[in-house]
């Protein structure tokens, strides 16, 4: 219970220093937000007009804090370019996109895991050699480029998905799961290749210490040994990895949206990013971080629950 | 005396490299029930492979055996894996050098003493077991059993891991106890005390040991006969108290003047 504090403490500092970077690197960088909302043309009276409406003059500290506690508070500021708040625009999209992620990680969780323990237990044999070769290539392949392929393959060809087409979640949300499936596949392809191979590798090294022995010496058959006792301390290193993994999957997810064409969070970052709408980058950034964070404070929680022994060296 | 265990001519050979090399030759061991054989010589004289052949682990496709292992009409060389499985843990059970890494990091004491019941008496329920498991490291020495059951090796000091693996190696109440050098990694005293505890089960229980052992003295007050191995071979066997009073062989002499003593007079 200690333990869990101590990291929640830790990933609430985490994140208010992430939250202070992010502020203070959209205030550094150049440009006046007011100017660019009202076109150069505008006289500079009207600039100094709007400037003080929206607070840009109060020192960084206070403009820090407002946005601090609007951004708790669920108000995310206003676009620059749509002059709508930025959560009504962001809030609809995070579902698309963090769905897509989830079915990436589980997919690869689901595939990897037994994957995994095949290969290692016929290392050496024919379907272990197919696999990791099969493994090698898929490993070498970029999501953007398994998406074109799969789209290809089973869009064109095989006709599972329309290419490009996309059904909200509102609307029909088997269907809204069906669409997001291939592209999730395209992004956790090469984490399922990755995965593989760590926990073949993990398995193959644990099974041959000294404590494996001491479980065949038991009357374990391979499966015993390999179950109940090799597989849990074969998945520690895994599990960091898979962590790495989900966060990665939620900013690759990027990426494979532009491919797809599914209207997640992706279309409104880039744009916002080009027409320099800092309040949405801002919001999107966050929201990265924030899964980020709360993915390894899991990760964590998890981890000392498969290893007794995390914690106490500390 | 009864014997069960017969081992004779076990020859075992690694074809790891392209020429095979010899690990044990013409290994041959009586042992009756209730007695305790010592198997010496320095590391690298085969003394622990044929323990380990003898427990069934040496299952590496790159060892080639041969010669016979019979337990109870079996010979342990050449039954099914199935056969040899139902002896491990429950009639043969083996205890090794490094308790700091022979136990599972990540599952608890308890869970690792009761596993060979688990194995093979799935008629005993869960709550007996736990008991029987408790009771078994009360009887190895660890006083605090109860809280011991729920405790994770890392929790525990190396004398104390010996102990949890004596116990899980004892609850099957086996015929033969292996010991692969139980006491090397541990400091002397620790090793006075499982020394004690192996003699005490071995009269408690009948149980029979093969102690392995660098250690000329430990073999001397504790194994009524002794086994010398050098390079694979036996270079000399006997009663202990014969062996080191008249050893024969040149080898077993000067394993024996090696043994340190303290000579209060210089």
């Amino acid at each position: 219970m200690k333990y869990i504090i101590r990291k929640f403490g830790m990933m609430i500092t985490t994140l208010l220093v992430v939250s202070v970077c992010v502020f203070l690197a959209f205030s550094i960088i150049p440009g006046d937000p007011a100017l660019r909302m009202l076109g150069t043309e505008a006289s500079p009276e009207l600039v100094e007009q709007t400037r003080q409406q929206m607070g840009l003059n109060d020192p960084v500290l206070v403009r820090y804090g407002r946005w601090l506690t609007g951004f708790l508070a669920g108000d995310m500021g206003t676009s620059y370019n749509y002059k709508v708040p930025v959560s009504s625009m962001v809030l609809s999209k995070i579902p698309i996109t963090l769905t897509m992620a989830i079915m990436a990680f589980l997919l690869t969780v689901l595939i990897s895991i037994p994957l995994g323990i095949i290969t290692a237990k016929h290392e050496g044999g024919i379907l272990d050699r197919c696999i990791m070769v099969a493994n090698q290539i898929i490993m070498a392949i970029p999501p953007f480029f398994s998406g074109i392929l799969l789209t290809f393959v089973f869009g064109m060809i095989f006709r599972l998905f329309t290419p490009g087409g996309f059904v909200n979640y509102t609307d029909d949300f088997s269907r809204f799961i069906r669409y997001l499936f291939f592209p999730a596949l395209a992004i956790a392809l090469p984490k399922i290749a990755m995965t593989v191979k760590m926990l073949r590798g993990s398995l193959i090294d644990e099974s041959q210490r000294d404590y494996a022995r001491t479980a065949y010496s038991r009357g374990n058959n391979t499966n015993g040994v390999l179950y109940r006792h090799v597989l849990k301390n074969a998945m520690i290193p895994v599990i960091t990895f898979l962590g790495m993994a989900l966060a990665d999957m939620v900013a690759g997810s990027i990426v494979i949206e532009q491919v797809f064409g599914i209207p997640g969070i992706s279309r409104i970052l880039l744009t916002s990013i080009s027409n320099r709408d800092y309040p949405v980058v801002e919001a999107i950034i966050m929201g990265i971080a924030i899964i980020v964070i709360l993915v390894n404070f899991l990760v964590d929680i998890i981890y000392r629950i498969v290893d007794p022994r995390i914690g106490l060296k500390e | 005396m009864e014997i069960i265990l017969d081992v004779t001519d076990l020859h075992i050979e690694f074809h790891d490299h392209d020429v095979p090399e010899v690990a044990v030759e013409d290994f041959d061991l009586m042992l009756g029930k209730g007695e305790i054989v010592g198997i010496v010589g320095e590391s690298g004289s085969g003394k622990s492979m044929s323990a380990l052949a003898i427990a069934g682990l040496l299952n590496r496709k790159s060892l080639k055996k041969s010669g016979r292992i019979m337990f109870d009409g079996n010979d342990l060389l050449t039954c099914d894996r199935k056969t040899l499985r139902s002896y491990q843990g429950d009639e043969i059970s083996i205890i090794f050098q490094e308790p700091m890494t022979s136990l599972n990091p990540v599952k608890k004491i308890g869970w690792q003493v009761e596993e060979p019941l688990f194995i093979h008496h799935p008629e005993v329920t869960k709550p007996e077991r736990k008991e029987k498991a408790i009771g078994m490291l009360k009887a190895v020495g660890l006083e605090n059993a109860e809280d011991v059951y729920n405790m994770y090796p890392h929790e525990l000091s190396g004398g104390m891991r010996q102990r949890v693996m004596i116990a899980a190696a004892m609850i099957g109440d086996p015929k033969i106890l292996i010991a692969d050098e139980p006491t090397t990694a541990l400091d002397v005293t620790v090793q006075a005390q499982i020394v004690e505890l192996l003699k005490r089960f071995n009269k408690e229980r009948k149980t029979s040991i093969i102690f392995i052992s660098h250690d000329l003295s430990l073999v001397n007050q504790l194994c009524q006969r002794v086994i010398v191995m050098q390079h694979g071979n036996i270079v000399e066997s006997g009663k202990t108290s014969d062996v080191f009073t008249h050893p024969r062989d040149i080898y077993t002499k000067r394993l024996i003047a090696a043994i340190p003593r303290i000579d209060l007079n210089t």
